[in-house]
């Protein structure tokens, strides 16, 4: 009675509609940051609104209904807005809030992509890993015995049993000859893989509040998510700069708050020693991220850190890219400084983030270059 | 899907046999053999692999597949009510697993074949889902899978308004028209003239006459009287193009279809495992698979704190109904006695406990069966209670263990599966060929974003704006939509 693979086109239509909602309404996403807080391995959890049926049914909260088992009047049986059991065993399961969609990076990616139209990265030199595979591809007719096809071996003896008429059903013996017998045979194919390594510089100094980490952590979650779509071997570094730099886990570079003054330029050499040292700019794609709220302590410094991107990170980076986070103190000079000096350089992105709904404006004009 | 191997068919024929001699009357049941993911993949379908293309089984399945591969849930068994009956066994499922399904399936096919819900339903339902599919899939060949599944999304809102009891009301008569309403004649006696007065007298006349204008004035009415089975009303009344229609009809048909099967949860579940207990323990097993059938039968059975198992609260209660006839438990004389010790050795030895399970598993669904048998010795014994939400602590907890709360709160559950009553009271609101809704209002509010929802739902089937008038914060109110905007206000609430 099953049609076979009837329910994967249903199942497709259920992904496209999914993939849909998460396209329409990715601003919202992104401003949010539902979806990063939620990342496990490779997959992400999406909350996705409303995608049941709407049906006339009542207000949750008011109803209740009946269990079994121990307790006293007054015993919790469980917080939370889901009521513990079914309110009825009748009742159809309704009693969820829209649904949650689990989805791969890559495919949040893809979506990522299409919406926010993002060009394909071109990388740059040679690619320069090149991974070798066998694949068993193929069928030939000699071969070493362990590699043996046993069931092309049969149906060939068999096609010829039946062929010259000696197969016999009432002793349906199948002997296959050398001619008959069928190997697998593979190919080698390469893969050629090219490197990316992503800096990601955050200013951590007094005047950057949490409200101005989390617009980083957000708008760093889905540069990473679309650059690892674009690459196979990703390398991310973190640095975290007041006065002086330092280079630090993933997960302290979101967490640590830091007080003092601000010194670009520490986290430009730290940055600078960590690729002259381990990364060899013809084989790696080095992308660079710095984030900030712009004030710097000096106009000196200032000057250092535009020579260091002339003369040191521009010329081995593929992109460099500063978005400024506007801090309850107002937004500083850095970026005007940045846009004076490279302001038609076209490996420069510079982006004001002014608030959360700013993030998706600004991940478009980061990665809408390509580069 | 495999054939059923010749050991497993020997088993499926002896338990059919065993069960036939317990008195069991089913449909020709056929098995079939699947893994986990054709079991999933049916399971998705509703049980009706044939069925049309629609997102939702697809999302089904996602979380039916997910769940077997965390290892929260497996599916047992399905089986279709039809004639003949299909059932599903699980490929890897142990043997006493398998009988215990077996045994399970054929009580659930005794129930769908008698119970009197069931009797109105379509025993040919597998062609018929069939026949849908094909269908729905010519209109998708010829207007496109959007805009044909947007259109099952519409109908699937609504697919609850339809009057449950309505397959059991046979119309005799053709209702009258407005016209002849008011052209009738009062019907009087036949009597002499000087007898006339008497016996028609004039009060009496004219009392009809004004009743009969009443009637005349409601014809004008449409709906004429306020109408559940609002889908009917639509297929009939809506503004729809033809394959829009046919879709709505057939959403309309497989949502009676399925209706019983929620209007006898506990009974169809608690007769199935009433049975393959039975079955098993006394003629099935041997001594070696006892342990593994209390392991599967405890799982069956079991419950969270603030969930009701149908299966178990539907056996315990034919076992207690059992008890209860085969002693002489019921009954005034029963009823009035109040000494403990005497209610405790109550015991008439009537042995009348099988033929009144089998004569409650014919004429009973949830709400009568909770209705009439759930005693308050019951409750207690099986430590049912009420819980509610706690706004403060913002914890669902305990509420009640009084047996008048319990059973009134779960006859609430169960009543239109705890579903809001809604009726079609005007299609010419205003008259302004808008559509009113009306709520039954008993206490809880309908839930907002939803009733928008469906409001959007009908509007797509209507053409013309939709309002629901019901309750909120205790006043009466008006939702509406227009197409564009959804607006509320405040009404007075008159209750039909």
């Amino acid at each position: 009675m099953t049609e076979l693979n009837k329910i994967k086109q249903d199942h497709r239509r259920f992904k496209q509609i999914v993939r849909g909602k998460i396209k329409r309404n990715l601003r919202k996403y992104m401003s949010q940051g539902e979806i990063t807080g939620r990342q496990g391995k490779d997959l992400v959890k999406v909350p996705l609104p409303r995608i049941d049926i709407p049906r006339f049914r009542f207000s949750q909260k008011q109803q209740g209904g009946v269990g079994q088992g121990d307790g006293d009047v007054g015993d919790s049986l469980g917080s939370g807005e889901q009521s513990p059991g079914q309110a009825g065993p009748a009742g159809n399961q309704e009693g969820q809030h829209g649904v949650e969609v689990d989805i791969s990076l890559e495919e949040l990616a893809q979506i990522m992509g299409e919406e926010l139209e993002l060009p394909n990265i071109e990388p740059k030199g040679v690619k320069r890993i090149e991974t070798m595979r066998d694949r068993y591809s193929g069928i030939r007719s000699t071969g070493p015995e362990s590699l043996r096809h046993f069931k092309r071996t049969y149906k060939a003896a068999l096609q010829r049993m039946i062929s010259t008429d000696e197969y016999d059903l009432d002793n349906p013996i199948v002997i296959p000859t050398k001619e008959d017998r069928r190997y697998r045979s593979w190919k080698e194919t390469s893969i050629p893989e090219s490197n990316a390594l992503i800096v990601y510089m955050m200013d951590v100094s007094g005047s950057m509040g949490d409200e101005q980490k989390e617009i980083v952590r957000i708008e760093s979650f889905w540069i990473d998510t679309w650059l690892r779509s674009q690459y196979k071997g990703i390398d991310s570094r973190y640095i975290i700069h007041d006065a002086t730099a330092k280079e630090v886990d993933r997960d302290t570079f979101f967490r640590t708050r830091e007080s003092g003054g601000t010194m670009i330029s520490s986290a430009y050499k730290l940055a600078m020693g960590i690729i002259e040292e381990e990364y060899a700019t013809d084989e790696w794609n080095i992308y660079l991220f710095h984030f900030s709220d712009g004030d710097n302590w000096s106009v000196d410094d200032t000057g250092e850190c535009m020579r260091i991107l002339t003369h040191g990170l521009l010329p081995r980076a593929n992109m460099f890219c500063y978005g400024q986070v506007e801090s309850p103190y107002g937004s500083g000079q850095f970026i005007k400084d940045i846009n004076e000096h490279f302001g038609n350089h076209d490996r420069v992105t510079v982006s004001e983030i002014k608030n959360r709904d700013a993030i998706y404006d600004s991940i478009k004009e980061f990665l809408g270059k390509g580069l | 899907m495999k054939f059923i191997p010749h050991h497993l068919q020997t088993i499926i024929d002896g338990i059919r046999d065993i069960a036939q001699d317990y008195g069991l009357d089913f449909f020709e049941t056929i098995f079939e053999m699947v893994d986990y993911q054709q079991m999933n993949e049916i399971a998705a379908f509703g049980g009706f692999p044939t069925r049309y293309p629609h997102w939702r089984f697809g999302m089904e399945y996602e979380q039916l597949a997910k769940s077997y591969e965390y290892g929260l849930s497996k599916i047992y068994e399905m089986v279709i009510n039809n004639d003949p009956s299909y059932a599903y066994l699980l490929e890897g499922n142990n043997l006493v697993d398998q009988k215990t399904v077996i045994a399970h399936v054929y009580a659930h096919v005794d129930f769908f074949k008698n119970n009197y819900y069931f009797s109105k339903t379509n025993r040919r339902m597998v062609d018929e889902m069939a026949n849908h599919g094909a269908r729905i899939r010519r209109y998708v060949d010829r207007h496109g899978i959007e805009a044909v599944e947007n259109f099952i999304d519409t109908c699937l809102s609504i697919d609850n308004l339809i009057d449950y009891y309505s397959p059991f009301i046979e119309r005799r008569s053709k209702p009258m028209s407005e016209e002849e309403m008011r052209n009738r004649e009062v019907p009087k006696f036949k009597a002499k003239d000087y007898m006339d007065e008497f016996i028609n007298p004039q009060e009496f006349i004219d009392s009809q006459k004004r009743k009969m204008a009443e009637e005349a004035e409601q014809a004008k009415n449409f709906p004429r009287e306020p109408q559940r089975d609002i889908m009917l009303f639509l297929v009939e009344n809506g503004t729809l193009e033809a394959w829009e229609s046919d879709i709505l009809s057939m959403i309309r048909e497989e949502a009676y279809y399925f209706a019983p099967q929620g209007q006898t949860k506990i009974m169809n579940e608690g007769w199935a495992s009433y049975w393959h207990s039975k079955i098993l323990t006394s003629k099935v097993l041997d001594d070696s698979e006892i342990i593994d059938f209390a392991d599967i039968n405890s799982r069956v059975m079991s419950s969270a704190p603030g969930q009701l198992n149908p299966y178990k609260l539907g056996v315990a209660l034919y076992r207690d109904i059992e008890d209860r006839w085969n002693r002489g438990r019921f009954g005034k004389e029963w009823e009035d006695v109040d000494d403990l010790e005497r209610r405790y050795n109550w015991d008439k030895e009537l042995g009348l406990g099988k033929e009144q399970i089998f004569r409650v598993r014919k004429l009973y669904n949830d709400v009568t069966f909770i209705d009439e048998f759930l005693t308050e010795d019951f409750a207690r014994e099986n430590q049912m209670f009420t819980f509610g939400y706690n706004r403060k602590s913002g914890n669902w907890e305990i509420e009640s263990r009084e047996f008048k709360e319990i059973k009134e709160k779960l006859l609430n559950s169960l009543t239109n599966f705890g579903q809001p009553f809604i009726y079609v009271r005007d299609g010419n609101y205003r008259n302004r060929s808008e559509l009113l809704l009306h709520h039954k209002y008993e206490g809880t509010e309908l839930r907002v974003d939803y009733a928008r929802g469906v409001l959007e739902a009908l509007y797509r089937i209507w053409k013309r704006p939709v309002n629901i008038e019901t309750i909120m914060d205790d006043k009466g109110q008006l939702l509406s939509y227009d197409g564009s905007e959804h607006k509320e206000k405040s009404i007075t609430y008159k209750p039909i």
